[in-house]
């Protein structure tokens, strides 16, 4: 028998299946056990997706949906360094991103909010970290906006993220938060993590990052799931 | 071992929520943004046995969820991977050709329903039978889960596998994909059960 190359989920930091409070979970969340298995080559290696992918705006949320001037609101700079439990940079691994625009409504065409697209902005975008595992956007800060869930409820601004790492394991998509919001009390989602994991989901404001007189800039680290560094070979 | 305590803290997963359509899968959803993968990981001159994967994912009271993004990742028909190798980047081995990997929303055109079309896997070193390794995620999922797609025509390997042989009978073939020919194409059809007696088999990897 082989042990695991790579980390279990650390369900003392990750969400439940089921949270009550975001009511969806309650039919779709798995109910049953997982049920365990041997980490194989497939799960063990991701696929390669590297600068060769990116077009030249992927990166510039301010520019990649231009029709005829500038997207509306607050430009914002979100940076920040991809690493492993281990404190190992994840590098040139692909990230995207996508978020509502500055007034709180997707360009999704499901997303019914009263509020006014911008044909300015699209809100998608992508990049690659670089060898020390950083990797940098520049966009609009994405506004509230409500949902269905309960009575009044609104989602904190956030801008979804989607990782791939080393390892089909690595695979995350999670969702940054703006600090100091009080609409993260609120929000089931944000709620549905453990209570002393949600800080990491929060982005911290960086006025050395800040860019003058251009935009103001938040930090996001993300940590991915590490690896032991030597496989352990014919353990009982 | 007590390194345990060194770790950095997993950033926690998020729901993919109900919009990442135009974000993860825009040609699929008619979106002007050019996608990096797609449901179509056959590119010319793969070798392999070509096949079309389908399916829905349904929810606890059976209803098809149309806002699930599914996720495959696979060897080609020789048993190889195109994959990145930890500390080196991407690999971008053209001489392999196939990527592998492959994503698929349920919410356009047939609302509910993910194609995949692809070639069937050859197995991969330490392994007994072919299979592909697939992530789900979708609104109202705050943690993705994982499971395996068998093929019903390798019943021989199929019992030589460690995992599906250590699953009950009656759960094992919620993991096993049903082939059929159509028109002389086939066919995969690979329905996943959220909840219930049906509960597809979700893998702590």
């Amino acid at each position: 028998m082989t042990e695991d190359r790579n980390h279990k989920r650390d369900w003392t930091v990750q969400p439940p299946f089921i949270h009550p409070p975001y009511k969806s979970t309650l039919s779709r969340g798995p109910k049953k056990p997982l049920i365990p298995v041997r980490q194989s080559l497939l799960e063990n290696s991701a696929p390669a997706y590297g600068n060769e992918v990116l077009g030249k705006l992927d990166a510039d949320l301010t520019l990649n949906g231009r029709i005829n001037g500038e997207p509306l609101g607050e430009r914002i700079i979100v940076k920040g360094r991809v690493r492993d439990e281990e404190n190992r940079p994840v590098r040139n691994t692909l990230l995207e991103i996508w978020q509502a625009n500055s007034a709180g409504r997707y360009i999704h065409l499901i997303d019914q909010h009263q509020a006014p697209l911008d044909p300015n902005f699209f809100g998608g975008g992508r990049t690659v970290t670089d060898d020390n595992g950083c990797y940098e956007f520049l966009t609009i800060r994405p506004g509230a906006y409500p949902w269905g869930n309960h009575q009044n409820a609104w989602r904190p601004p956030h801008i979804h993220f989607s990782l791939f790492g080393l390892s089909f394991t690595q695979r995350l998509i999670t969702q940054m938060y703006f600090p100091g919001d009080p609409l993260l009390d609120l929000d089931p989602i944000f709620q549905g993590t453990p209570v002393a994991a949600r800080e990491l989901l929060i982005s911290e404001f960086s006025i050395e990052d800040t860019k003058p007189d251009y935009a103001l800039a938040y930090i996001f680290n993300i940590t991915l799931r590490g690896r032991n560094a030597t496989p352990w070979e014919n353990q009982p | 071992m007590n390194q345990v305590s060194n770790l950095r803290k997993q950033t926690p997963s998020q729901t993919v929520g109900p919009f990442f359509a135009y974000g993860l899968t825009p040609r699929q959803y008619s979106y002007p943004f050019n996608p990096v993968m797609e449901n179509n990981l056959v590119t010319s001159g793969v070798a392999g046995e070509h096949i079309t994967i389908r399916g829905r994912v349904f929810d606890g009271e059976d209803v098809p969820i149309a806002d699930a993004l599914i996720e495959i990742w696979q060897a080609d028909s020789f048993g190889a991977l195109d994959h990145a190798r930890h500390g080196q980047g991407s690999s971008a081995n053209d001489t392999i050709g196939f990527k592998g990997f492959g994503r698929c929303g349920t919410g356009s055109n047939e609302p509910g329903v993910f194609t995949f079309q692809t070639i069937k896997p050859g197995i991969i070193a330490g392994s007994s039978a072919p299979w592909i390794s697939v992530t789900v995620f979708m609104r109202g999922l705050l943690s993705h889960v994982f499971t395996r797609i068998y093929f019903s025509d390798e019943a021989e390997k199929n019992q030589k596998d460690d995992l599906l042989s250590s699953i009950p009978a009656d759960r094992r073939n919620t993991m096993i994909a049903e082939r059929t020919v159509e028109n002389n194409c086939v066919y995969y059809d690979f329905e996943i059960y959220m909840q219930g007696d049906r509960e597809t088999v979700f893998l702590d990897v």
